[in-house]
């Protein structure tokens, strides 16, 4: 006999049927039909209709029948709120029932029931069963208070519930303890600023003796709880420590993992030459192997945990790489998964073993698993140098094996391999042009169009061979046409005698058989440039590359240090911050490793800023994707390896997008005027002084900080409003005139209009729509023009804008293509913004923080310029870029000169530390010096653009 | 925490929902089923799936999809944990995880997810708590049920839920005490191509399951704490432990003490790395070959034990994934018997016990597709065995005592080393 019978009865009467039963008079006929009606409901059939019913089989001593109506009732209480407040009497009785079962039961479920009414009658038991004698009912009470709270947050406070479960922490009882902490923290997080969780050293301690003793669950919270916990000094660090490490040998792969957390975020406060941290880092390693011997679900949580942890401390699991040796049987994403750490964990040691693995991999049957694993090689050549021939040797012998992907994957990477060892293993070129037919991926293809291009004196047939590519340059993709055209311009100022035709044919293609205005506007350039003076050409054309770097996807220190606080949540699986992804977090309270301390106090010593150690330690690295210089010597192929899944497109997109744009603001000084460009004509040139050829910071980190959107919770401010201007003038958008400006107030962004119609009919139907932008800049609301726009009226309109739409790295950086649509056509233009509307209100950084910060930034991201004809003292500059939220952190004087430190914050979470140096004396010749520091150097100028738009106005 | 849950079968139906929360309506699946088609093979689904409100966190068990909706910030370890921890008590109270063994029993498995999490937060996950609560679907109790009118849902309290410790129900006495253990290890290794020497050789973990379990027959349990002693237990690079062991004792002693929960539980588990040599208990001879341009392959394989070992290798099943091209395969067994699944193009030879005089073979010919390109990828072999009496690593249990009590219970101990994620590649 089972269940299923209850799904049988589908014909038309149903409902009426089960009515008579739930009437019925026999007390097992009605526990039947409420269980079929339970049935109903779990396959989610509509059994609404039959609430009274139902509640009418509540008031019984069969404790089965009780739950099932109970089940019921929180299922349909919402949409019979009225039905529902006939069961309440029957609650507040259960909750005085002897049986503490019945009353955690009763408060249990009535918390479950999201109807204000019955909330109104739950606040007295509710406050009985907090402070009852049974530690059962007073767990179940602690998380009925968080229930209660997500239903009416007002209620709970007024009652004064929180500070009842604040007490609760100090229960006697370890499951209450739990309890208490996991609701607080649930509730905690819908209330950032709140201290509900405000930890010393007693509440701690309770906590760690109620972490041996309560359920698995239970720990988790505490652990997570705990990771919150900023110990006062090392001893204390210590000391929390040695408690949390035995959960490390917790069945409970979640409970090691949150262990794991703790441990990692409290030893930044060890001293390195404790004898106590090298034991913690030698617990941390079997912990973390062992959870790979779990399902595989578990497992990918775990990699991309590991992940991180590699990232920050690769001691602790330089050993073992043999674990993260793939099966062929696991699932695909904890391969990748696994890929990914072998190569961050590669080191000369072990790369022979390495590339063995990797080499078996690429005869694997799943073609994504092939092609990563193909990278790999690549990536691993240009890690470790003493690698590099033998990983081009093992390469080689993967493109004998003729598998297509394979080779294409190959001859990417090897283009890589040659920008990092530049002149050392040409020989296999005449290899590489063996499958030059096979080829039929634009990426393998522009890959080895670049290699010809770039030995063109090496390859005897270099013309042959670009020729034969030249006579489909239309059906090729745009990647392949900029790279064919670099290589022949390449090929031409290396053998100019014999490719003056090919060149021309090129040109003439690119600029005149072409739409897309990219590969038109390289065209043009390389026409000048060769016409003008062929020797300039030469220099920058076949101009010095910057290095490859070595690795092109680590993520940016201080990210990865707030990642850490967060090893074990999904924002660990994404490796995003919360703020960047979760909703209803938005303006949650950053997470930052706490600073070492004990020996080392001032913070001059270099362990003040751990995350300044860690960057210290790497190399100077050279972004391999979007760097400008990069780009003229035409390396416009995606980045060689792919970061997380999640961000990898748009940062391709982006970084491809910036080379194709990047060459014109560079070339600018060159070629002297911007040449003919169709969309980006009557541009502002930017200022071309701040182009280093070593742009700083890994740049795949650094775009994908530029993209994880983080929306600053606004306080009153009222920035520069710049005056309107004309966008669209009438004669190119058929009588529509539109002109506009750009405002942030109180922490919103809009975009305010002023719509002409110089035409001679009426327009309506306006609407409007951004193309993606760097900072995800998008309407927050439609359009709204409510009458018709008569001829020679104009109507004003502000359009509050977001920061969440789509990101594309564009250039310059703050450019913004809109479209604006209306009932004659659509028109498109293009604008630039002011950055500083993008300033958020929360800008200002700690003191400390900003020390650290400034110090941890490379000195490469340094960019300096002058603002001239000032005239402001400091006092007033300093007030003035408040209001645009441009926060004063401190100021000194220094030889006469007074020095401003200041911080602001991007909407999208990237800090700008700026150095203000104003020369005080005759007002009208005061000069400021304005340096800026940023992980995302690219942003600089225009940072400095909104200063001079500020303090100018 | 945990929102809603949705169970949904290989062809795609949601057969089950619970929401702990607000009803999430179903249509958020439909983000599940979008990388569902993506991954093309069940097993490689992600198992955390970003939507624009919600997260979705699933696990893939006999043949079910438990999909986890996920609205705010949570370990995502812990909702798999969780989610695993559903499946078990399925299998536990049914026999089997299934949609049919899941439908037949709705209404108990509702008042098990009900029983189990409380506003997203786990309440009652110990089985011997949950079957106080709950009592498990039997033949017998139906009948009985239906004829007394009496429940099948406990109305007392259970007493482990308050208790420290959770895993026991309190104030049980036996008249006798018993205690069996088994220690059962599992060999993960990869070995190289490189002529059967094994040459990438990776202890995972030795050992993977229930090592210990405390008796089965249901009057002879503890309520006397135990001290178990291994006799090298310093062999052992990793352990993650039950609940009832006492860690402190483990860290200065290295000794197992504990109060055993009742029935079957796994004590400890343990990890041995490849840096402690232990030998691998078996060998695969192999030539998988396919020529150039003809469409056939050769294939032939032999299984052997490893010298000294004094105890019989059984139960050895190989399972190898042929290359897509592969058409049929005509082979000969010197023992056992084979299969070959067209569809899958899974091979399967189940060769039972090594006898090391007469090796088991396995030999023929493989018909490949004509026409198609000669496979670029080597099968790996998978390999399945189990010897009776050994614990591979060279773990002992070597005393166990009891307080309180004078007799000596009865120790009996069962060694088991099985192959765990056991791959040979070719």
């Amino acid at each position: 006999m089972t269940d299923s019978k209850y799904f049988t009865t589908t014909k038309k009467g149903e409902i009426f049927e089960l009515k008579a039963e739930l009437n019925s008079d026999k007390k097992e006929k009605k526990k039947e039909a409420v269980k079929k009606v339970i049935a109903s409901m779990t396959v989610g059939k509509d059994v609404s209709a039959l609430f009274p019913d139902v509640v009418n089989c509540m008031q019984t001593d069969n404790l089965e029948l009780k739950k099932l109506v109970y089940l019921y009732l929180m299922n349909y209480a919402k949409s019979q709120p009225d039905m529902a407040i006939m069961a309440v009497n029957t609650f507040v009785k259960d909750c005085e029932d002897p049986n503490p079962l019945i009353r955690a039961l009763a408060v249990r479920t009535m918390g479950c029931i999201r109807v204000d009414k019955i909330t109104e009658y739950l606040c007295e038991p509710l406050r009985k069963c907090l402070k009852d004698e049974d530690p059962y009912v007073r767990k179940t009470a602690a998380v009925c208070v968080a229930k209660l709270h997500d239903i009416n947050a007002q209620l709970v406070e007024d009652q004064g519930f929180l500070d009842t479960l604040k007490d609760l922490i100090s229960d006697s009882n370890p499951m209450v303890v739990a309890n208490a902490v996991a609701a607080l923290s649930e509730i905690a997080e819908s209330h950032p600023s709140s201290n509900l969780l405000d930890l010393n050293p007693q509440s701690i301690n309770k906590l760690l003796t109620a972490l041996n003793e309560c359920t698995e669950w239970g720990q988790i919270f505490i652990l997570d709880c705990l990771a919150n916990y900023m110990p006062k000094d090392d001893r204390e660090a210590q000391s929390i420590c040695e408690r949390v490490t035995p959960r490390l040998s917790h069945a409970n792969s979640a409970v090691v993992l949150s262990a794991v957390k703790v441990l990692m975020k409290f030893m930044e406060m060890l001293s390195k030459d404790l004898d106590y941290y090298g034991t913690l880092l030698k617990k941390l390693a079997p912990p973390l192997v062992t959870l790979l011997s779990a399902e595989p679900e578990l497992q990918y949580v775990a990699l991309r945990n590991i992940n991180l942890i590699v990232q920050k401390r690769p001691e602790i699991l330089k050993h073992e790489m043999k674990v993260f040796f793939v099966k062929y049987n696991d699932p695909i994403y904890v391969k990748l998964e696994k890929l990914d750490i072998m190569i961050r964990l590669a080191s000369q040691a072990n790369i022979a073993q390495v590339l063995a693995e990797l080499k078996e991999y690429a005869t694997e049957v799943d073609v994504d698993f092939v092609r990563k694993a193909v990278r790999a090689i690549g990536r691993c050549a240009i890690k470790v140098e003493q690698s590099a021939e033998r990983c081009v040797s093992t390469l080689l012998d993967l493109i004998q094996t003729k598998v297509n992907y394979v080779v294409q994957e190959a001859i990417v990477v090897i283009k890589d391999i040659f920008r990092k060892y530049p002149n050392k293993y040409e020989s296999v070129i005449a290899t590489l042009c063996e499958n030059l037919d096979s080829l039929d991926e634009p990426e393998a293809r522009a890959a080895m169009i670049w290699i010809v291009g770039e030995y063109a004196e090496r390859i005897d047939n270099a013309d042959e061979l670009l020729e034969s590519f030249l006579e489909g340059f239309h059906d090729e993709s745009t990647q392949v046409q900029l790279q064919l055209l670099t290589a022949i311009v390449k090929l031409f100022l290396k053998k100019p005698t014999e490719t003056q035709e090919l060149v021309q044919q090129v040109l003439s293609l690119a600029t005149q058989d072409s739409d897309n205005p990219d590969l038109r506007d390289r065209g043009y350039i390389y026409w000048r440039l060769l016409s003008t003076d062929p020797v300039a050409a030469k220099e920058v054309v076949l101009a010095e590359k910057p290095l490859i770097s070595e690795e092109t996807d680590l993520i940016e220190p201080t990210l990865l240090d707030e990642l850490i606080c967060y090893i074990g949540t999904l924002a660990s699986v994404y490796h995003k911050p919360p703020s960047a992804f979760v909703e209803g977090s938005r303006g949650v309270v950053h997470k930052s490793l706490p600073p070492r301390t004990g020996s080392s106090e001032s913070t001059e010593s270099p362990d003040a800023a751990p995350s300044a150690v860690q960057a210290a330690e790497q190399p100077a690295v050279i972004p391999t994707q979007g760097d400008l210089l990069g780009d003229l010597l035409n390396l416009d192929l995606g980045p060689p390896v792919s970061g997380p899944p999640i961000a990898t497109s748009s940062v391709q997109m982006g970084a491809v997008d910036l080379l194709g744009g990047g060459l014109d603001s560079l070339l600018r000084s060159d070629v002297g005027g911007s040449p003919a460009m169709g969309g980006s004509a009557g541009f502002a040139p930017a200022p071309s002084t701040a182009m280093p050829a070593n742009l700083g910071a890994p740049l795949g980190s650094g775009l994908g900080d530029l993209f994880d959107l983080t929306g600053g919770v606004g306080t009153l401010s009222g920035s520069y409003v710049a005056p309107k201007t004309v966008w669209l003038p009438a004669m190119k958008a058929k009588g529509l005139e539109i002109s506009g400006t750009f405002s942030r107030q109180v922490g919103s962004i809009s975009m305010d209009l002023v719509l002409t119609n110089k035409a001679l009919q009426v327009m309506s139907d306006f609407a409007i729509q951004f193309n993606r932008n760097s900072f995800g800049l998008a309407p927050a609301a439609p359009l709204q023009v409510h009458a018709p726009l008569a001829p020679n009226q104009s109507v004003e309109i502000s359009l509050p804008l977001n920061t969440v739409g789509s990101v594309m790295k564009m250039d310059p950086l703050n450019n913004l293509q809109v479209a604006v649509k209306n009932n004659i056509d659509v028109f498109y233009f293009s604008t630039l913004y002011p950055l500083h509307i993008l300033f958020v209100e929360d800008g200002k950084m700690e003191r400390q923080m900003f020390l650290a910060t400034w110090k941890d930034i490379p000195n490469e991201n340094e960019a300096q310029f002058q603002i001239k004809d000032c005239s402001l003292n400091t006092d007033a500059v300093s007030s003035k870029l408040q209001g645009s939220n441009i926060f004063t952190i401190a100021k000194r004087n220094v030889e006469g000169q007074d020095m401003l430190y200041q911080s602001l914050k991007l909407t999208n979470g990237i800090w700008v530390l700026a150095e203000l140096r104003i020369q005080p004396g005759n007002p009208s010749f005061t000069v400021c010096q304005l340096s800026l520091k940023c992980r995302a150097p690219e942003v600089s100028q225009y940072i400095y653009q909104a200063y001079e738009t500020i303090l100018k106005n | 925490m945990i929102h809603s849950l949705f169970l949904i079968n290989c062809s795609g139906d949601i057969f089950l929902e619970k929401h702990w929360k607000s009803v999430v309506s179903q249509s958020v699946c439909d983000y599940f089923f979008e990388a569902q088609e993506k991954a093309i093979d069940v097993e490689n689904v992600p198992p955390v799936i970003s939507t624009p409100h919600h997260y979705l966190i699933s696990i893939y068990r006999d043949k079910i999809f438990f999909v986890s909706v996920i609205q705010t910030e949570v370990p995502p370890l812990f909702v798999i944990e969780f989610l695993h921890r559903v499946a078990d008590t399925f299998q536990d109270y049914f026999g089997e995880c299934s949609e049919t063994a899941i439908k037949d029993n709705v209404v108990i498995v509702y008042e098990l997810l009900e029983e189990m999490l409380d506003n997203g937060f786990p309440l009652a996950t110990e089985s011997n708590i949950l079957k106080e609560l709950i009592k498990p679907p039997t033949i017998l109790r139906s009948v009985v049920n239906s004829i007394t009118g009496s429940s099948n849902v406990g109305d007392t309290l259970p007493t482990g839920q308050l208790s420290n410790i959770p895993w026991r129900r309190a104030g049980v006495k036996y008249t006798n005490n018993e205690a069996y253990f088994d220690v059962i290890e599992e060999i993960d290794a990869i070995i190289d191509k490189s002529d059967t020497k094994i040459f990438n050789l990776i202890f995972n973990s030795v050992e993977e399951s229930d090592n210990f379990c405390v008796s089965v027959a249901s009057v002879k349990k503890f309520h006397l704490p135990l001290c178990c002693y291994l006799q090298n237990p310093r062999l052992l690079d990793d352990v993650s432990f039950h609940p009832c062991i006492r860690f402190k004792r483990w860290e200065s002693e290295r000794v197992l003490s504990f109060i055993p929960p009742d029935g079957n539980f796994r004590l400890i588990s343990y990890r041995v790395s490849s840096q402690n040599l232990v030998a691998i208990p078996v060998y695969v001879k192999h030539m998988i070959s396919f020529k150039e341009n003809s469409s056939s392959g050769r294939f032939d394989v032999t299984i052997g034990p490893k010298q000294n070992m004094g105890k019989t290798v059984e139960g050895v099943v190989m399972t190898v994934h042929m290359p897509k091209a592969v058409l049929n395969m005509n082979l000969t067994a010197t023992q056992g018997s084979y299969t070959f699944d067209p569809v899958t193009k899974v091979l399967t030879w189940d060769v039972g016990k090594i006898t090391p005089q007469k090796l088991p073979n396995l030999k023929g010919i493989v018909n490949l597709q004509s026409g198609a390109p000669k496979p670029e990828e080597n099968p790996s072999l998978n390999i399945q065995f189990k010897i009776q009496q050994l614990a591979i690593s060279g773990l002992k249990v070597n005393r166990l005592d009891m307080y309180g009590e004078k007799y000596k219970p009865f120790k009996g101990v069962k060694y088991i080393t099985k192959a765990g994620k056991f791959q040979v590649r070719t």
